[in-house]
């Protein structure tokens, strides 16, 4: 794209709202080194979230937004849930289209675009929640996968259907009481990091959100990686403190204290993606 | 003429080296040459000819050769985005993504397929992404059934989609070129399904009179649609302040009220487009004043032809058919004014619900004396020969004098 879209019509600068002329004067543009850093002195691409305050959900998205290296040229997909809420209020094109369909109408809009700019990179990013990639949306992530999309998917883990009200996932671990599991779930949470890598990602890495910068490092490897060679997935923890009875500045602790177990920092890179990722290490873009 | 053919000095070509002519040029004044060929191949001659940026496809009887030959266009340059997709409801999604994304895109499915599919109808149109959908229809199960019967399109109607039913190979091919032209008109820019009778049309090979090959439907242009194509060249629909859609207050309510209006509203704008490219949204056959009327779409309508020959030779009876080519819009002033003089209205059809009987009966619900008659109604996979049409009316007009 021509980062003119984003320029606003000087006659007008007075009238629209300020936080549109912040995002042309303030946010971080054509700049790949853009990252978690500028989150406190540059305009941020959300506006006015609408999550509970303190969610982590919306740390991430914040960390995600801050760190994509070509902000002008992404798309992003989304799915139903929490997430929802807050695409709207970014200012990049988002997709919102149904419940657990998002990777492939991210397919259908990574082709088409390779298709109408063979000569520009267009990154295309899915975010989504735990039931929409692994429940409702398992069977078209995994095919985005197995048929190697040049998609970066990234999923909110909160380990809980949150904005219906706190029912069981499939990533609900074992045992935990919520709605629709009042005995308490029944079976193990899906390793969606391991189907990531059996189903031919490049990259996969499993991490909670309470490290901005290496929040950043992934995301920026994880898109070069897409961008180059082939699928690649994110599953981040996000805990979604309304269902687990925590308070609005209790977030990092619980992300901190799963740091320790079943979030511990994992990674995963095929030689194909070492490559890549060395390339853009020695460009100094990682 | 088309003013982009008559250019001698700047001749266009699409990416696959194919002169770009006008709609117009395309459908009506290009000489054609006779062929011969099924319904499915039709599809492909049409496709061909259409400048289609990507097609996704997932088999399917009756429609996975038609498929199959969009597959055999992409691997020839005619087609830029062609994939098989998990399943029809990745299809239909992995389609969506393409058409906002600013591809001219055509799909495929049958049956069992368009009801897999069913909870995307209504997001292409809502996210009014102008693609086409060739329905090749089949019964749906259960019990298990791979043969011709229309149910499907019942499930349809209420989607927000265009609805068109082409009779044969010929209106087929037509319909498909048609399509694309009305769908991505900016004032309508809502999907169009293509539905035709599954193996009656996709396996029957007929006449069929096409133009060369060599020359194309002008590229889809992405930018003139009401909605902002998903490509990062454009600035983005920006909702900074309030996601109006998904808040709980009236302002969210009206909106989502007035969006779904204006899809309607769109369809309805599709009209004037639609009379002119498919040259009526109804096609009459018989006596014009016959008190004796058929209303029927697709190959019931063809049917219906041969029973009114049959009616006048052997029976002395006069009788005609009113063929809809268009479903959504419906055409509820033509079909008024071509049944004024009908004192009975036949509506023979391939499924056991009598969708396009109902259609009938509200479009003329106080507006005409006429007695509807749902009949014949064949489902199934059975065929409905026109002795059988012939009984029908044999049988009910005696027994009303």
């Amino acid at each position: 794209m021509s980062l003119k879209i984003y320029e606003l019509n000087e006659e007008f600068k007075n009238i629209v709202p300020q936080e549109i002329v912040a995002l042309q004067e303030n946010a971080t543009w054509g700049n790949p080194k853009r990252g978690v850093m500028d989150l406190p002195v540059a305009k941020e691409l959300l506006e006015e979230h609408s999550l509970c305050a303190g969610c982590p959900e919306a740390a991430a998205l914040r960390y995600i937004l801050a760190s994509l290296p070509n902000p002008e040229d992404t798309i992003i997909v989304n799915s139903t849930g929490c997430t929802s809420l807050m695409f709207p209020h970014i200012a990049l094109h988002t997709v919102h289209s149904l419940f657990g369909n998002q990777n492939s109408v991210a397919t259908g809009i990574k082709r088409t675009l390779e298709w109408r700019f063979p000569d520009k990179v267009k990154d295309v990013v899915v975010l989504a929640g735990d039931g929409a990639t692994v429940d409702i949306g398992l069977d078209y992530t995994l095919q985005s996968f197995f048929r190697q999309e040049k998609i970066t998917t990234i999923c909110f883990d909160n380990e809980v259907y949150a904005n219906t009200g706190g029912q069981e996932s499939g990533l609900t671990p074992k045992g935990h009481v919520f709605k629709m599991a009042p005995k308490g779930k029944q079976f193990e949470k899906v390793p969606m990091w391991q189907l990531a890598i059996d189903s031919g990602c490049h990259y996969v890495a499993r991490l909670t959100v309470s490290s901005p910068k290496r929040v950043e490092k992934v995301i920026k490897e994880a898109i070069y990686v897409a961008r180059e060679v082939g699928p690649t997935y994110v599953h981040l923890y996000t805990p979604c403190i309304l269902e687990i009875g925590l308070n609005s500045d209790d977030g990092l602790d619980e992300m901190r204290s799963r740091d320790k177990e079943r979030f511990k920092f994992f990674e995963y890179k095929t030689p194909e993606a070492e490559e890549v990722i060395a390339k853009y290490k020695e460009e100094g873009l990682l | 003429m088309s003013p982009i053919a008559n250019k001698e000095s700047k001749e266009q070509k699409n990416r696959a080296g194919q002169k770009i002519v006008s709609p117009d040029y395309l459908l009506f004044e290009a000489p054609r040459e006779k062929h011969f060929m099924t319904g499915s191949e039709a599809v492909k001659e049409a496709v061909k000819r259409a400048t289609v940026d990507a097609s996704v496809s997932y088999p399917i009887t009756p429609q996975s050769e038609a498929a199959h030959l969009i597959g055999e266009l992409w691997a020839e340059g005619y087609v830029g985005v062609y994939f098989r997709g998990e399943n029809e409801f990745g299809v239909m999604s992995e389609v969506a993504g393409c058409s906002i994304a600013g591809a001219r895109t055509i799909t495929t499915t049958s049956g069992p397929g368009t009801l897999r599919a069913m909870e995307n109808f209504p997001m292409w149109s809502g996210t009014r992404a102008a693609m086409q959908l060739v329905l090749m229809a089949r019964g749906i199960n259960a019990p298990l059934t791979i043969q011709p019967d229309n149910l499907e399109v019942s499930f349809l109607l209420d989607t927000g989609c265009m609805i068109w039913y082409a009779e044969n190979v010929q209106e087929l091919f037509d319909m498909i070129l048609a399509g694309f032209v009305v769908a991505e008109q900016p004032d309508v820019h809502v999907p169009v399904i293509t539905a035709v009778d599954g193996f009656f049309v996709s396996h029957t090979r007929e006449a069929i009179y096409l133009p060369p090959d060599d020359i194309a439907l002008p590229p889809y242009d992405p930018y003139k649609a009401p909605m902002p194509a998903i490509d990062a060249e454009v600035p983005p629909g920006r909702f900074l302040r309030d996601p109006f859609v998904m808040k709980s207050n009236y302002i969210s309510y009206a909106t989502h009220a007035s969006w779904q209006f204006e899809v309607r509203a769109a369809i309805e704008r599709s009209r004037p487009y639609a009379k002119h490219y498919l040259k009526g949204l109804t096609e009459e056959f018989g006596d014009k004043d016959a008190e004796i009327v058929f209303v029927a779409c697709g190959t019931a309508a063809s049917q219906a032809k041969e029973a009114v020959r049959v009616l006048e030779a052997e029976e002395g009876i006069k009788a005609k058919v009113v063929k809809l080519k268009t479903i959504r819009p419906f055409p509820y002033e033509e079909l008024l004014e071509a049944t004024k003089n009908a004192k009975y209205i036949f509506v023979p059809e391939f499924n056991v619900v009598g969708w396009l009987e109902r259609e009938v009966r509200r479009a003329l619900y106080k507006k005409s004396d006429a007695e509807i008659i749902g009949t014949p109604r064949v489902a199934g996979g059975m065929t409905m020969p026109k002795e059988a049409i012939v009984k029908e009316v044999l049988e009910i007009i005696p027994a009303r004098r």
